[in-house]
């Protein structure tokens, strides 16, 4: 046993409102810059819908992730290393831009220096590719915005596998959720396995996966191999960009950017202790549905002594482990199984976890309209059909999600019956098998939520590793070989491409 | 002019030198000092359509020209002789050749044609993308008239002596720039466009076939890769 500790998050997506701010602030630190409009390290869809990328959830299309061979090896889905480097010239299998959607601005300028006319000055769309004028805007980063579109679109989405889904596009059937994503820093990563230069790498200490900017050399196939199409090609600097789980914060022990500022208290960030030499065994086993308790397993017991030993033989420093006996994740995936990883049948063990959503529920059960099992309303005669969820979360797995969604009613039950007087709750918490503790821990990190509840981040330890005087006065976060400021320096060596000028063309100014 | 000896010892015999030395201690430099600029460029994001059958013409077809004039110019004469008699090494040069470079020349020539005709990828060119794809097309097509040719001279003579050329060129052979006098104009400029094409290498895109080779190294690692702190302490700190 090889035991390493990452940073995992968890999100609550029985409160997530779809504000966005979570990809606003991301973009605004780490993302505005040319060659990256179109790149969201974080985004929120709304599902049912095809997503962003369109279609990313569809890996007969795609081709990410891993597949199992008939003797129980896994490779890379789009090919093992031979095929894969036999790629390298056009990758087949890489979104063109448009499947994000082609970046725009708008000519704003048009609306202060127009002449007198006889209609209103129009700000034209500018293509932020070609610097020229768009005929129409077709798609966005968020174009299924809650529910936009028609459902005949929505509806290609994977999750509708094995569900009726017709009737869901009925307006009184209708159901909808939000979905924020980034990059899942996973334990077996698609995008490390892809890389024919090595250049992406998993961070030991912390499970951040890193891109070395100056070792990528664009050759694409982490684009394609990641099955979550978190890693983006900066087309004007020639190289691969994915989220980097703001690594200098959590370094710092603060929380990512996105948790941060994360307005509905949805995120969570605490460590995970698992069992490095497991990990192939983990994403090897044969059946799909096998593959949420088999990444379960991975992770371990930091109240237990014998793991405590190991962890601390294999370097983990002890204010880490402190933090794992206090993470707020490891309670969530594994003391209360509320959280669940996002499509483990792509075989890549995600480290970013999620509790599925009851909202709906709920209130459904409310109006009376649903019936009851015991001291719980049935959640699988619910408004997000059971399946979907399972199919997001668990490769089609039911029985976990019902658990989880029953365990959340039944803290609803309980806490709703004592403070109205309605009895002690306690039948409930029995049907779902949580203890009166358990149900109390869980109200004070769901629903109230604190802040040093949802984030417990031990400070690394840089100090043991790097000469911290050496860095002091340096530049911090440059891209190539010196300071990031000013116009760019003249250079023997290329520079970027894309040097277009936004080109507005404007008829109506003659 | 190119039969003047002076100029032909300075083309020839010196020319190559110096784009041989800008090439390595170019391509050394921009490694160490600008890692952040070493990269393929691709622009297949931008725009899939042509990229597909272009570039693999392209690239499976100037690889094979680029081992068949390695393996051609530069093997030991005893490892070749016992096989093949010097007409049919040329034979084999002009067949093989012809096919891989004909393949090469149309991918090139779409390649060209999806640079220039899309709005995406022309505004997003620098002058040197633009610059290179035409001398490589130059280059192609150069040594593809080389093939009929050198059906002309199928005793074998000419090709020797262009053998005994490169091979004098890398053994550093003072005298072999001489050898180059009585070869055709269309050798010479193929030649000479070839070594220009080294020469400026270090300063393009053309860089990334450095990478193309390091790729390979891909085939016999392990798929994840783990750092440690202490590992990438190890990593210069450029700034």
């Amino acid at each position: 046993m090889k035991i390493r500790a990452q940073i995992a998050m968890v999100m609550n997506l029985d409160k997530c409102i779809g504000c966005h701010t979570c990809s606003v602030t991301c973009k605004q630190v780490w993302t505005s810059r040319q060659g990256m409009e179109y790149a969201w390290f974080n985004n929120v869809e709304t599902k049912p819908g095809i997503g962003y990328p369109k279609d990313w959830e569809n890996q007969e299309r795609w081709n990410g992730g891993w597949k199992r061979k008939k003797n129980g090896k896994i490779v890379p889905k789009q090919g093992g290393r031979l095929a894969l480097l036999s790629k390298i010239f056009a990758n087949p299998n890489l979104p063109e831009i448009d499947d994000y959607y082609e970046p725009f601005t708008f000519d704003y300028e048009h609306l202060q220096k127009a002449p007198e006319l006889e209609t209103a000055p129009v700000a034209r769309p500018l293509s932020l590719v070609t610097g020229r004028p768009m005929e129409k805007i077709e798609w966005g980063p968020n174009w299924e915005e809650i529910l936009g579109g028609e459902f005949d679109k929505r509806s290609k989405d994977y999750n509708f596998e094995a569900v009726q889904k017709d009737i869901y596009g009925q307006f009184e059937n209708t159901f909808m959720m939000y979905l924020p994503r980034l990059c899942e820093h996973c334990l077996n990563p698609a995008c490390v396995a892809s890389c024919p230069s090595g250049s992406i790498y998993k961070r030991e200490e912390d499970g951040i996966v890193l891109i070395d900017q100056d070792k990528c050399r664009g050759w694409r196939m982490c684009v394609s191999g990641c099955p979550y199409k978190k890693i983006y090609y900066n087309w004007t600097s020639g190289k691969a960009e994915k989220c980097i789980f703001c690594y200098p914060r959590i370094e710092a022990g603060q929380p990512t950017v996105c948790s941060e500022t994360c307005v509905g208290r949805i995120r969570y960030l605490g460590v995970l202790l698992y069992d490095a030499d497991s990990i192939e065994k983990a994403a090897s086993v044969e059946d799909e549905q096998d593959l949420y308790e088999a990444q379960l397993k991975l992770f371990l017991d930091p109240n237990d002594p014998a793991v405590v030993e190991q962890a601390r033989a294999d370097g983990i420093a002890d204010n880490w482990i402190e933090a794992a006996r206090r993470s707020p994740t490891y309670k969530m995936a594994v003391d209360w199984k509320i959280a669940f990883p996002l499509h483990p049948e792509y075989r890549t063990l995600p480290m970013v976890w999620y509790v599925p959503p009851l909202s709906p529920i709920q209130s459904h059960a409310n109006a009376g309209a649903i019936e009851t099992v015991g001291e719980i309303p049935d959640v699988r005669s619910l408004r997000i059909p059971v399946r979907y969820l399972a199919n997001l979360l668990t490769a089609g797995a039911e029985a976990p999600i019902v658990l989880a969604l029953e365990r959340m009613l039944a803290m609803r039950i309980y806490y709703r019956q004592r403070q109205l007087g309605e009895g002690d709750g306690e039948a409930a918490l029995a049907q779902a098998g949580l203890s009166k503790a358990q149900v109390e821990e869980m109200h004070r990190y769901l629903s109230i939520a604190n802040y040093e509840d949802r984030f417990v981040i031990p400070t690394s330890h840089r100090e043991e590793a790097e000469d911290a005087y050496g860095l002091k006065g340096s530049c911090g976060f440059t891209f190539g070989n010196g300071c990031d400021f000013g116009p760019p320096h003249s250079t023997l060596f290329g520079g970027k491409m894309g040097r277009r000028k936004l080109n507005p063309m404007r008829p109506l100014d003659t | 002019m190119l039969t003047n000896s002076y100029v032909n010892t300075l083309l020839f015999g010196v020319y190559p030198y110096i784009c041989l030395v800008v090439l390595l201690i170019g391509s050394l430099i921009r490694f160490d000092r600008e890692p952040y600029t070493w990269k393929s460029d691709s622009s297949q994001m931008l725009r899939k359509r042509e990229l597909r059958l272009g570039s693999n013409f392209f690239h499976y077809g100037v690889i094979i020209v680029i081992l068949g004039h390695f393996a051609g110019f530069l093997a030991p004469n005893w490892a070749v002789d016992w096989a093949l008699s010097p007409v049919a090494h040329q034979l084999l040069a002009m067949v093989v050749g012809g096919i891989a470079g004909l393949v090469a020349i149309i991918g090139l020539t779409i390649l060209i044609h999806r640079r220039l005709a899309d709005p995406r990828i022309r505004l997003n060119s620098r002058k040197w993308d633009i610059a290179i794809t035409f001398m490589l097309w130059l280059q192609l097509l150069l040594g593809l008239l080389t093939v009929p040719l050198s059906a002309y001279h199928m005793d074998g003579g000419l090709f020797e002596t262009l053998c005994s050329y490169v091979k004098g060129v890398v053994t550093l052979n003072a005298g072999s720039a001489a050898l180059m006098v009585d070869v055709p104009l269309t050798y010479k400029l193929h030649i000479l466009l070839g070594f220009t094409l080294f020469l400026v290498s270090p300063f393009t895109r053309m860089i990334h076939i450095w990478s193309g080779a390091g790729a390979l190294a891909y085939l016999f690692r392990p798929y994840q890769v783990v750092r440690t702190p202490k590992t990438r302490a190890k990593e210069p700190i450029r700034s």
